[in-house]
């Protein structure tokens, strides 16, 4: 059975004012892999993400989730939808505890009285699911969290709400060698429990690792997806710096990415 | 029994925690930055030991009930600037502010007849009201806080002026209003509340602890549970024994005992503020605001709500305390709420614990602070120094409070890399 792609894009464009930010954009997700979103600075990296997660609306192509279109208007429709951004310094408030970071906004109540022992219930459920063992306490503040755990809380976060596809923007940006590990560790395995990932890096490294499609943006059009495997860094980084695709995926202005392979429905 | 405990610990990564292990929590939580109200209480004993030493009559039973009719009007605005100061803020109008609720609750009452609850209760509108317009001026317009609640502060001065017309003073002389800094309550009321209030902390604590033991999360040792509910009830009963005992110089002409009315009044404010930002969601939502504010958005809460409600429950807070304030006075005149007012309830805020970088602080800061401010007040007076040495004195406190908090927030962030 053909697996339908979890979100489709098509065709997406998007201008502030006079700039066109992104041009005639099609991308495809599917669930239980990693798509690996790259792009140099001012590719349309960021403008793609908050479009689809209702920050920006579009100005023109349309949105598939499993099939049905969709608009997302505001984040709210795209929570509604299970969408969740990781972003990478802004997600978390130092001042309160990993629980209460994690239900920040989604309070669990009973009447106007929050339900603290559910929502730690939950979120230690969360992280056990995700298998983080790093946190000492559910109720330490994550001031005193170190940037990889302070990284899984956010991801763990967005895992929280039965979410389908989960972006993350530069997740490891700011983290050491291990921690860095760590964290593509638990993208791996967000893929592996069925969600849809987006995975915004600069970091070959990182998308090699942990990604199986990557998709080029190069000043805002979609210029490459392809599998991971299929390629080396540098033709990837020839994609990302050049633009030019030497034929593989589907060129610039073409149908939907990934119409070969999408039958194929493969998880590694 | 340790044994045992790292093996269910391994097992299951939070369970029982013993008496031993949650003190050495608590040290290395001090020595993270997390002070807590330690420094507050800290300075509370040391300040109230040297005054009974230096004049024994600092614990007579008279100063003790003159402290907290002395203290309560900055405390309770105190109170309403720890909301404003939360979310990273600060309102310079809030001295004046009260000055207008009581300008206003004098001019109803004396003035123009009408009830004391409808004078209350129009004091505290005039309070919300104006909280509305900074709060409206700082989120939606995007004036900072602190040049909006200046221009505010001196306009209220005027407008104190203009509704006293000039100068003079307008008495209060409705029973009632009078009470609330002046009158006693009987003691056996005291020891009710006194019951009330301890007991009603016990079921609270002891249904906490069962609903989380009974889900197996981590709680603190039943023990230290114990020790809290007994040293709050101690320290109740101390007071209120303390507060019930005959005052009079002259018992036989007039009796003077019980628990002042503004202390249950204080009580209520701060279960009610308290319960308000720990079990609320709202109160989360005023920490998140205050610690990043991005983040908040982004988690979907409505910032600018946020901000304006706190600058409303502040200037709210204010006008409790001017009505206070005109209590004790028994009238109000150009200066209610003006000099020192602002400048001590700011203090009282911070020297409690409430940081001026927002995201941290809790109702009790204000009491607590409030406290180690009246104390300095009274105890230097009851010395014979002059109003120069107290404000210095004063001064050099907050200083002292705000150095704390900055140097443990410098440890937090030290401690977080």
């Amino acid at each position: 059975m053909p697996a339908t792609p979890l979100l489709e894009l098509r065709g997406i464009d998007k201008n502030f004012g006079p700039v066109q930010v992104l041009r005639d954009v099609s991308l495809s997700v599917p669930p239980g892999e990693v798509t690996a979103l790259v792009g140099d600075n001012g590719a349309g990296k960021s403008t793609l993400v908050k479009c689809i997660s209702g920050i920006h609306p579009v100005d023109g192509g349309e949105l598939y989730f499993e099939g049905r279109p969709v608009t997302i208007g505001n984040p709210r429709d795209a929570a509604a939808l299970g969408i969740e951004v990781v972003y990478q310094d802004l997600a978390l408030c130092d001042n309160l505890d990993i629980v209460q970071n994690m239900f920040l906004g989604r309070e669990k109540r009973n009447g106007i009285v929050l339900d603290e022992p559910t929502m730690e219930q939950m979120a230690a459920e969360t992280l056990d699911g995700l298998s983080v063992r790093t946190v000492a306490s559910l109720r330490q503040h994550v001031s005193s969290l170190s940037g990889g755990q302070r990284q899984t809380v956010a991801i763990a976060k967005a895992v929280l709400w039965n979410s389908r596809l989960v972006i993350l923007d530069e997740p490891t940006a700011a983290l050491g060698v291990a921690q860095t590990a760590q964290v593509l560790e638990l993208v791996r395995r967000l893929a592996d429990n069925g969600l849809a990932v987006i995975l915004i890096s600069h970091n070959m490294n990182d998308v090699f690792a942990v990604s199986d499609r990557i998709a080029a943006l190069y000043l805002g059009q979609m210029v490459a997806a392809v599998k991971t495997t299929e390629v080396t860094h540098a033709q990837v980084v020839e994609l990302i710096t050049t633009g030019r695709n030497d034929g593989r995926g589907p060129a610039p202005d073409h149908e939907a990415p990934y119409a070969d392979n999408v039958a194929s429905g493969a998880n590694p | 029994m340790s044994t045992t405990t790292t093996a269910v610990q391994q097992t299951k990564p939070v369970a029982v925690v013993t008496v031993r292990e949650h003190i050495s929590n608590y040290v290395s939580r001090l020595r993270g930055g997390d002070l807590g109200a330690l420094p507050a209480v800290l300075g509370l004993v040391v300040l109230c030991l040297a005054f009974t030493i230096m004049r024994p009559v600092f614990l007579s039973a008279g100063n003790f009930a003159n402290l907290f009719t002395q203290g309560a009007a900055v405390t309770v605005i105190a109170m309403g600037l720890v909301f404003v100061l939360l979310i990273g803020e600060i309102d310079l109008s809030a001295g004046f502010a009260s000055g207008v609720c009581a300008a206003v609750l004098a001019n109803l009452a004396t003035l123009l007849g009408y009830p004391w609850y409808i004078a209350v209760a129009a004091a505290i509108a005039t309070g919300v009201l104006i909280g509305l317009v900074l709060g409206l001026l700082v989120a939606k317009i995007g004036i900072p806080s602190f040049v909006v609640t200046l221009a505010a502060f001196l306009a209220f001065q005027g407008v104190v002026l203009l509704l006293i017309e000039g100068g003079t003073n307008v008495s209060i002389r409705n029973e009632a209003l009078l009470a609330i800094a002046n009158r006693n309550l009987p003691p056996l009321l005291g020891w009710l509340m006194v019951a009330g209030g301890a007991g009603g902390y016990a079921a609270v604590q002891l249904m906490r602890y069962r609903k989380r033991t009974a889900r197996s999360l981590a709680t603190e040792p039943i023990t230290v549970v114990f020790a809290r509910i007994a040293v709050l009830t101690l320290l109740l009963s101390a007071a209120v024994y303390l507060l019930n005992l005959e005052r009079s110089r002259n018992p036989l002409l007039v009796s003077l005992k019980g628990v002042p009315v503004v202390v249950p009044i204080i009580a209520l404010l701060l279960v009610a503020g308290t319960f308000v930002l720990r079990r609320t969601a709202y109160g989360r939502h005023v920490y998140a605001v205050g610690g990043n504010r991005e983040a908040a958005r982004r988690a979907g809460i409505n910032v600018d709500r946020i901000r304006i409600s706190a600058f409303a429950i502040c200037s709210g807070m204010a006008a409790i305390g001017g009505i206070i304030a005109a209590s004790r006075a028994a009238s109000v005149d150009a200066n209610t709420g003006g000099s020192k007012v602002l400048l001590y309830a700011v203090g009282a805020a911070v020297i409690g614990g409430t940081s001026l970088f927002g995201g941290k602080g809790r109702v009790l800061d204000a009491v607590l602070g409030g406290a180690v401010v009246a104390v300095i007040d009274n105890g230097m007076g009851l010395m014979g120094y002059s109003s120069g040495v107290k404000y210095i004195l004063t001064g050099l406190v907050l200083l002292l409070a705000a150095g704390v908090d900055a140097l443990s927030r410098r440890r937090a962030t030290a401690s977080g890399g």
